[in-house]
């Protein structure tokens, strides 16, 4: 493991200056009562004590992305033919995440299994990937919240995966580890100084964050859980009686990657986009002749929760598609909790 | 620099021909314009495509002519919505974009030897209609080759054009029939699950294809299951609805299996296998 390395609260936006003149640097600033990441200006306020409303799935996933242009005329030589161009481009802009927390880097862990499959791969997904680092903020205890779960996951508030660098915040500034040869990269700036005096109060906040979340609840048994209580309509009606299908908990998930495909045409030419969509969405499954597989809210949530904590590990060798991040609990407008309904299918399977 | 592949770039291609099967299904025969890539072109019998025109958008249908034909790939749309509603406008020497070949395909090495028996109810015939023609074009490699064709009335029956030769041929048997009786109609009249049941095929070294409308799915099943067809002997494909066709936008799972990749051919058993969510 490379050094640890100090920066001093002071001279981060000296650091955040030189990493905007080489790529998009996204940090997570207030806005409109929540907090989204932005492309970082001098003199923005980035908020660090407090994990982000959205998390950064944008920054490699956006909410709208053209697949391709095309461009429609007539072939000169004989103009009864039509005649269609089609021009793609995956270039993606080389972008740091700044200041994200560790659940929310970690959601493209979940959509690295996906995107970057064997048969066919994602050339958009792998270009901003590629493109993008993650400098992650360790959660301090005071960060941690009650609807924050993501040592039940396999995760911690000090987790480095999926990101490149992890800083964490200590007396006057921050420490800085290197997670990855890209994130050791960054770290080579004159604004950040050796930090091995600062390694053990590092250790320390980290354990005390861990030691906030406290003991969790055994859910390896959710696969099996979830699948046993499939056919129980009765369960599944109260697990989301109180839900309206407004799809918030997927938008603001760090691990959900569904998208639609839709055209937009502007007069001979245009562009073919995808766009975020959502399984808590009735249209979402409903087919051509009017019959839907999944018609309804109840059917929708045990999707939902089936994905993340059953099918999906049945397919990675047990990873869970859910960071734990409790973003999905926080912002239901009517206090849907995930972890209930996990522990709820694992108490049913147990009779 | 040759770019990575790009699994949602179409290939371009022509518009060749098309038909008018009946009121609301309209066949398309399409070739690539890059003459190289159309040759290099491989697909199996079941595998579908995305058929996308540009402006309008994508949907999926399968691939309805055989690998053994590759003057075109046909693809046959039943108007149900935006996409096709917009498909049917399209004429010869129109451009489309074509993302194929997707999915899985019918076992046919494995029925190889094997009697088989299709059951297709309107555009469900698509499919089935990709394995018929290969296995009349590889006719020595399977055994008895028996054909149930239904539509509602003899105006619903896509494919028209071939009927007559499926129906004379002597290496197949093929029954048509529509749901009520029809002046000029000299075919079978009866539902399909119940015109099935009176031709009695047996199950003994016998596979059954079938596609069709969920509610004759259901009673084609139950059907079977009465002649004494085992869950494996009984080889279906599903209609999820698909965006990516490619396992990635999430839209088509039955649990942790992906219609898009895993499927969308299934045979019964393994249906029976997977959360209870057609
Ligand atoms: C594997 C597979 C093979 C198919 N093969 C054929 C074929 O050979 N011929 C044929 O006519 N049809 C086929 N279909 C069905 C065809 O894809 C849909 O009828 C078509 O996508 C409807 O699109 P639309 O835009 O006109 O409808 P929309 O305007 O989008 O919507 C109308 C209705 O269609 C639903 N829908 C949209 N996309 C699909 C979809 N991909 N599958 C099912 N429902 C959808 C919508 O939810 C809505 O209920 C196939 C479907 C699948 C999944
Ligand atoms: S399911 Fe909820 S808790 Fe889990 S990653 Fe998504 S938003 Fe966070
Ligand atoms: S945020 Fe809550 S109400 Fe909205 S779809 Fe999700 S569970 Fe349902
Ligand atoms: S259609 Fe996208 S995952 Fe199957």
């Amino acid at each position: 493991m490379a050094a640890v390395k100090y920066i001093a609260s002071d001279k981060l936006p000296d650091w955040l200056k030189s990493l905007a003149a080489k790529s998009r640097v996204l940090v997570p600033v207030a806005e409109g009562g929540g907090v989204v990441f932005r492309p970082y200006a001098p003199g923005c306020r980035p908020v660090f004590d407090s994990d982000a409303t959205a998390p950064p799935k944008g920054a490699v996933f956006p909410a709208c992305q053209e697949l391709f242009r095309y461009e429609q005329g007539k072939d000169p030589e004989d103009p009864g033919k039509p005649t269609l161009k089609l021009i793609a481009s995956t270039e993606a802009e080389p972008t740091v995440v700044f200041g994200a927390k560790p659940c929310g880097a970690r959601g493209f862990l979940i959509f690295d299994r996906v995107y970057i499959g064997k048969k066919f791969p994602d050339p958009y997904y792998i270009a901003a990937r590629e493109a993008t680092v993650f400098v992650t903020m360790a959660c301090a205890a005071a960060n941690v919240e009650n609807t924050c779960f993501c040592h039940w996951v396999g995760s911690g508030p000090a987790d480095g995966s999926g990101s490149d660098v992890l800083l964490t915040p200590v007396a006057g500034g921050y420490t800085a580890e290197a997670v990855t040869d890209k994130g050791a990269a960054l770290l080579e700036d004159p604004a950040l100084a050796d930090g091995a005096a600062k390694a053990d109060e590092a250790a320390a906040v980290k354990a005390a964050a861990r030691e906030v979340l406290g003991e969790a609840p055994d859910i390896a048994a959710s696969p099996a859980a979830l699948l046993a209580a499939f056919d129980d309509a009765d369960f599944w009606r109260d697990q989301s009686d109180k839900c309206v299908s407004c799809g918030a908990c997927t938008y603001l998930c760090p691990t959900c990657y569904c998208f639609t495909i839709t055209d937009e045409p502007k007069g001979m030419s245009g562009r073919r986009m995808r766009s975020w969509d959502a399984c808590m969405h009735f249209q979402f499954t409903l087919e051509a002749s009017g019959h839907n597989p999944r018609p309804t809210k109840a059917h929708r949530l045990k999707n939902r929760v089936g994905h993340k904590f059953s099918y999906y590990p049945t397919l990675h060798d047990g990873l869970v598609a859910c960071c734990g991040c409790g973003r999905c609990i926080k912002s239901c407008p009517v206090s849907v909790d995930i972890r209930e309904i996990v522990q709820n299918a694992v108490a049913r399977a147990k009779g | 620099m040759t770019d990575p592949f790009n699994p949602y770039l179409p290939e371009v291609a022509t518009i060749l021909e098309t038909v008018q099967e009946t009121h609301n299904i309209k066949t398309f025969r399409v070739r690539f314009d890059d003459e190289a890539k159309m040759a290099a072109f491989k697909f199996e019998p079941g595998q579908v495509g995305q058929l996308s025109a540009p402006g309008i958008g994508e949907s999926t249908f399968v691939i309805n002519s055989p690998p053994t034909r590759m003057d075109y790939l046909q693809f046959s749309v039943m108007r149900a919505g935006e996409v096709t509603t917009m498909l049917h406008g399209l004429n010869a020497g129109d451009k489309v974009g074509v993302r194929a070949p997707l999915g899985n395909c019918f076992p046919y090495e494995a029925m190889k030897g094997k009697n088989i028996v299709f059951v297709g109810g309107g555009i469900g015939m698509a499919p089935l209609r990709t394995l018929f023609l290969y296995m009349l074009d590889n006719r020595a490699d399977y055994g008895d080759i028996t054909l149930l064709y239904g539509a509602r009335s003899p105006a619903d029956m896509a494919f028209s054009a071939e009927l007559p030769e499926w129906t004379s041929r002597a290496d197949v048997n093929t029954t048509l029939t529509i749901d009520r009786e029809a002046d000029g109609w000299a075919h079978k009249v009866g539902l399909i699950p119940n015109v099935l049941l009176e031709l009695a095929p047996k199950p003994e070294n016998t596979v059954a294809v079938t596609c069709g409308p969920p509610i004759m799915i259901k009673f084609t099943l139950e059907a079977l299951k009465k002649l004494g067809f085992e869950d494996d002997q009984i080889v279906t494909t599903l209609e999820k609805r698909m965006k990516c066709g490619i396992g990635i936008c999430g839209r088509c799972n039955i649990g942790s299996s992906y219609v898009c990749v895993d499927g969308p051919v299934y045979t019964y058993a393994q249906l029976k296998a997977l959360p209870n969510e057609l």
